[in-house]
């Protein structure tokens, strides 16, 4: 296969991304993993902090908050009565994201081994990974991965490495919102998976009340070859402020969806030609792409011409880069139903715990049902925009966000398509009947 | 002391404190649903959103941050404005609009705070949300369409009764408050949730349409269900009290109130004496004037011999009418006089021999607690409440002699009854090893037995060797269960020279006329005396008598009452006795006149003077003296140690008494929890 893209494969971290390779111990080995990781823990812990922070590498989560640094909140003495933990966040329930399930389906050994890394390097000896409850087969090969690390004695009770530390796990029941990592925390101690608040942050108290980090599966896999590669190297890829290598996937009117490992900072546009096959029936024919997740607000074709993949580029677009996971929309797309559909997602996930979530997203959700067929007054428009202000930045976690996101991108950019709806809906019914008062 | 700005002004507050303690200090009310002082911080209302810099640039829940150094807290800008609008009006869009219905009308935090911040008219078209209601027991009526899902009755159940009931299940807009399958909520402490609840899905049972809460008179007094005092404001309309809610009294009774306390005050106006009862010759009990039912027992009184009359004061009584009758008894030559129905084996000693001394909030500075024959969940529930406080905070471990019950908290059990304490268990010697303030509780079930005074011994000398009394901590405590009950020990209401007790005064043939002053306690149907009742209910008491004086209820008289703890507080009349009834004393100094002994006060401020000259402590009302060290060991008297278990304090916790006994709620209570709970419990 020809070159695309901007990523050479000797650069690339996920090697068997495609699963083409043995998944298991040996051949990840080959491919490098497990490849002085002592060395490495040698440096100590401080040294592979400094490393992180050096690299760039923000959190592959969504939030993009820089991993070495997170790293560093952790308290630097352990108390006897309070062990650190490292808790993996697999609980990959974005619609449109499915790059952590490759990595755990073909890679899982760059997991652990980051895992044990992360957790030398912050002082813990134990490490949950928190999987989504959909994903089955992902954890099947993830016991079976952790079963060959246990017998190599790469992890375990004195390994090979020098620092006991053991990997359980959990098995979630598959709810959105224990992808928060305060909820994931919360479901992983056996309760009701509904976030914290914050503060006190897991860094402060998290599991079981103890010092914790909560990180992505890909932060914690690329930690590994970032360290036997050296920062720079890392750091050597995508603009500033937005280093590194990336999965990517692009799903919906692309002419081949995949996942797909790439530098930062590559144009969207060349991510979809170049890896994506174009958009189905041409450039042309693009009507809208949520870049990064649901909860990403649109960006229209205009702005995804010029649009980077990175953080910040998304960001100047009033978008979000998220995980990465983008989904197209041709022209043939209903774009209002799309998104009401993406609204219903909210609500159905929403936990309940705080008002503004629990009553605005199915207020929201009920109201773009009804625009997506064109019953609506015009004049709710700006109502559905208020209501997704009062939900913003309002709630205990960041699922109102993300639910008002999608809305407010909307509106920013189709609100003339709701209005030609309505109207629509109107000329077609003949006459108008005036607004149904349900209050009464 | 750190200090924040509050819109522009400085306020010094405490480390530790949160941002909506701050700001109350600098006078800002914070409007608030689901944050409560005494539960856990929740967060979820989001009402309390303030602006905070340094910060995210966005409102913070204030009833959760941390105040800090110099932290500038702003609750008037439009930021916030925006946020407590937006949050007020997302409360109401699924709320229903059935204020002039509901019960909280009137007295609703959801009603007050859109005065405040909702809008004048409803933007939201859709259906409303319509939750199917809950059974949760005889005292909470659910009306689940109103929750606004603030937590504060699943905290409260969980944290502070220790029955972990109620519950959210489901999430989103299908979230719904419930209790576990279903089932009824049991805690004795059950109906403050609805005191709790901001809105009007839980309110009170018992109560449900029965008034409105503007049309209610409200008095301030005290609550005589058990012997805590605990602080209550009744409410009535006309002459009737149709409510009981608790004040805030941080050294007795938080601002909790136990069901008992709460709902039985529908006993007030059930079985009732409201006119003079005398049996005639054909013994039927038949109506009489003041005149004729006071001069019948004028004439058995002049005629008996003073060593064949004694009276027994019941668990209900108020000071005032005890000293009153103690001064009659005593002129008329008897000391024929016992307050102590169950016979417990207190009374004669230093008056901290028969107090908790620790006090009711100082029992949260122990660090090693014991109970012995006591079930304080019954007898005292909100002790217990105080009790789980320390154990959830690890500051004490709990131990019991005693039968095992379901205390809502861990404890180390030692033994069921006396032997225990006679060959105390490896256990128990350790248990107070190490502890810098040991305490001991003891109830009446320990002392109350045949070896009552052997057991109080037995206790003062293990309280003595493990330190419990010393300078600056006092951990012997007496728990009792009878309001009137410290009142009358601290009088010296216990027999006299040679005086009988109040278990032999109602043996066949001991006496010829006995003065039941409220006694419903005791059984007295095998006394061969002729025998006058004076109190409120036609209960235990009434049944037998010959003679009946319809006296005045807790909430019908100012009266004095001595808590457990000895603090002296003073009941307000609330409403007028029903018809004919008189107020205790009254009755008493009546009587006094007709038998020539008249006693001198006209007036109850002049039998308080009297009181309180004769004994001191009465005199300090709501004071509550500091420990002082006493001879702890000398308390009781050597004796041999029974077998087998201390007996249950209360057969029924919820008909504890003629006012519970003649209350509809209590009988159900009683129905639903007392009988499931003896069966549990075999």
């Amino acid at each position: 296969m020809s070159m695309v893209g901007i990523l050479q494969d000797k650069d690339r971290i996920f090697t068997n991304l495609y699963g083409f390779h043995d998944w298991g111990l040996e051949g990840a080995k080959t491919r490098g993993c497990w490849n002085g990781t002592r060395d490495m823990l040698d440096q100590g812990g401080p040294w592979i902090i400094d490393q992180m922070k050096n690299s760039g590498l923000r959190g592959r989560g969504g939030a993009g908050f820089p991993t070495g640094l997170k790293w560093s909140f952790m308290p630097k003495e352990v108390r006897s009565d309070r062990p650190h933990y490292l808790v993996v966040n697999a609980d990959e329930s974005e619609p449109g994201t499915c790059k952590d399930r490759e990595i755990m389906r073909h890679d899982p050994h760059l997991l652990i081994e980051g895992c044990l890394i992360a957790s030398f390097a912050m002082q813990a000896h134990a490490c949950y990974i928190y999987l989504r409850g959909e994903y089955v087969l992902e954890r099947e090969r993830m016991e079976a991965a952790v079963k060959q690390a246990y017998e190599a004695r790469l992890i375990g009770k004195n390994n090979v490495h020098g620092w006991d530390f053991d990997v359980y796990i959990h098995h979630g029941a598959g709810a959105y919102i224990c992808g928060e990592e305060t909820a994931l925390l919360e479901s992983l101690e056996g309760k009701k998976g509904q976030p914290r608040l914050k503060p006190p942050f897991p860094a402060g108290a998290g599991l079981y009340g103890c010092p914790t980090t909560v990180n992505n599966v890909e932060s914690i896999a690329v930690a590994g070859t970032i360290l036997r590669r050296g920062a720079e190297w890392f750091a050597g890829f995508g603009r500033p402020n937005n280093t590194g290598t990336k999965l990517m996937s692009l799903a919906g009117h692309v002419n081949r969806p995949c996942v797909v490992e790439e530098a930062m900072s590559i144009p969207l546009r060349q991510l979809i030609e170049d890896h994506g096959g174009g958009v189905r029936g041409g450039w042309s024919n693009l009507k809208a792409i949520i870049p990064g997740g649901a909860s990403c607000p649109v960006i229209t074709r205009e702005q995804a011409e010029t649009v980077l993949m990175d953080f910040d580029s998304m960001r100047e677009m009033r978008s979000s880069l998220g995980t990465a996971g983008a989904i197209v929309m041709d022209e043939s797309t209903d774009i209002v139903k799309a998104i009401a559909r993406i609204s219903y997602f909210f609500k159905h996930e929403s936990c309940g715990q705080c008002t503004p979530c629990r009553e605005g997203t199915g207020w929201m959700w009920r109201v773009l049902e009804r625009m997506a067929v064109g019953n609506a007054e015009p004049s709710e428009i700006d109502l559905l925009l208020d209501v997704a202000g009062q939900v913003e930045g309002h709630t205990i976690c960041a699922l109102g966000d993300a639910a008002a996101w999608p809305v407010q991108g909307l509106i920013r950019h189709f609100r003339h398509e709701i209005e030609d709806r309505i109207n629509e809906y109107r000329s077609r019914k003949g006459s108008f009947q005036g607004h149904a008062v349900a209050a009464e | 002391m750190p200090i924040a700005k509050v819109n522009g002004q400085e306020v010094e507050f405490e480390p530790g404190m949160t941002v909506l303690q701050v700001a109350e200090r600098a006078g800002e009310e914070i409007p608030r649903f689901c944050y409560h002082e005494r539960l856990s911080i929740a967060g979820n209302c989001r009402m309390c959103l303030v602006e905070v810099k340094p910060g995210p640039p966005k409102p913070q829940a204030s009833c959760a941050l941390p105040a800090a150094e110099g932290q500038e807290i702003f609750t008037n800008t439009p930021m916030v404005e925006k946020a407590r609008k937006g949050v007020m009006e997302f409360l109401l869009i699924n709320h229903p609009l059935d204020c002039p219905i509901c019960d909280q009308g009137g007295e609703c935090d959801l009603q007050d705070q859109a005065m405040g911040y909702g809008r004048d008219n409803s933007r939201y078209g859709e259906n409303k949300r319509a939750v199917e209601e809950k059974h949760m027991g005889p005292t909470i009526k659910t009306f689940m369409t109103r929750c606004i899902q603030c937590t504060r009755c699943v905290r409260f159940i969980t944290e502070v009764a220790g029955t972990p009931q109620i519950g959210m299940v489901s999430r989103g807009e299908g979230a719904e408050i419930t209790t576990y399958l279903e089932s009824a909520v049991d805690s004795e402490l059950s109906g403050n949730v609805n005191d709790l609840c901001p809105v009007g899905a839980l309110t009170h049972r018992p109560w449900q349409f029965h008034y409105r809460p503007w049309e209610l008179k409200k008095t301030e007094t005290i609550d005589v269900m058990d012997a805590l005092g605990s602080n209550i404001r009744a409410d009535n309309r006309g002459s009737e009290v149709m409510r009981v809610l608790p004040r805030v009294n941080e050294g007795i009774n938080e601002e909790w109130l136990s069901d008992r306390s709460r709902y039985a005050v529908d006993g007030l106006t059930q079985r009732r004496l409201d006119k003079p009862w005398v049996r005639d010759s054909r013994g039927k009990l038949k109506p009489a004037t003041w005149d004729e039912a006071l001069a019948a027992v004028a004439d058995r009184l002049k005629v008996a011999k003073p060593e064949k009359i004694g009276v027994i004061a019941g668990d209900l009584q108020d000071a005032e009418s005890m000293f009153a009758t103690l001064e009659l008894f005593r002129a008329l030559g008897s000391s024929h006089t016992d307050c102590r129905q169950d016979g417990a084996a207190l009374g004669g000693s230093d008056r901290a021999g028969w107090l908790f001394n620790s006090g009711l909030q100082g029992i949260e500075q122990a660090d090693a607690v014991l109970l012995v024959g006591t079930n304080p969940r019954t007898e005292a529930p909100l002790l217990n409440a105080r009790l789980r406080k320390i154990w959830l905070a690890n500051k004490a471990r709990i131990g019991v002699v005693g039968p095992a019950a379901d205390l809502t908290y861990e404890y180390e059990h030692f033994g069921t009854g006396a032997d225990t304490l006679a060959k105390p268990p490896k256990g128990l010697t350790d248990f107070f090893k190490g502890a810098e303030r040991p305490a001991i509780i003891v109830g009446a079930g320990a002392i109350s037995g045949k070896d009552g005074a052997a057991v109080l011994n037995a206790v003062g000398a293990l309280a003595k060797k493990v330190g419990a009394v010393k300078d600056g901590w006092n951990g012997f405590n007496v728990l009792h269960h009878a309001a009137g009950r410290v009142a009358g020990l601290d009088m010296g209401f216990v027999p006299g020279e040679g005086g009988l007790s109040a278990i032999d005064m109602v043996k066949k043939g001991k006496l010829d006329v006995l003065f039941l002053l409220g006694a419903d306690e005791i059984d007295a149907s095998a006394t061969g005396a002729f025998k006058v009742y004076l109190g409120s209910h036609g209960d235990r008491g009434a049944h037998g008598a010959d003679v009946i004086l319809p006296g005045a209820a807790y909430t019908e008289k100012s009266g004095l009452y001595v808590n457990t703890e000895g603090r002296v507080q003073m009941t307000e009349r609330v409403v007028f006795p029903k018809g004919e009834a008189k107020e205790d004393w009254a009755i008493i100094r009546a009587l006094s006149e007709r038998v020539g002994q008249t006693l001198g006060y006209d007036t109850l401020a002049a039998l308080r003077a009297k009181l309180m000259a004769t004994h001191p402590t009465f005199g300090r009302i709501g004071y509550l003296a500091p420990a002082q060290t006493f001879d702890v060991a000398a308390l009781g008297a050597k004796g041999d140690l029974g077998k087998g278990a201390f007996a249950p304090a209360l057969s029924d916790p919820y008909l504890t008494n003629p006012i519970a006994r003649a209350s509809a709620t209590m009988a159900e209570l009683s129905a639903q929890r007392g009988g499931a709970r003896l069966m549990a419990a075999e």
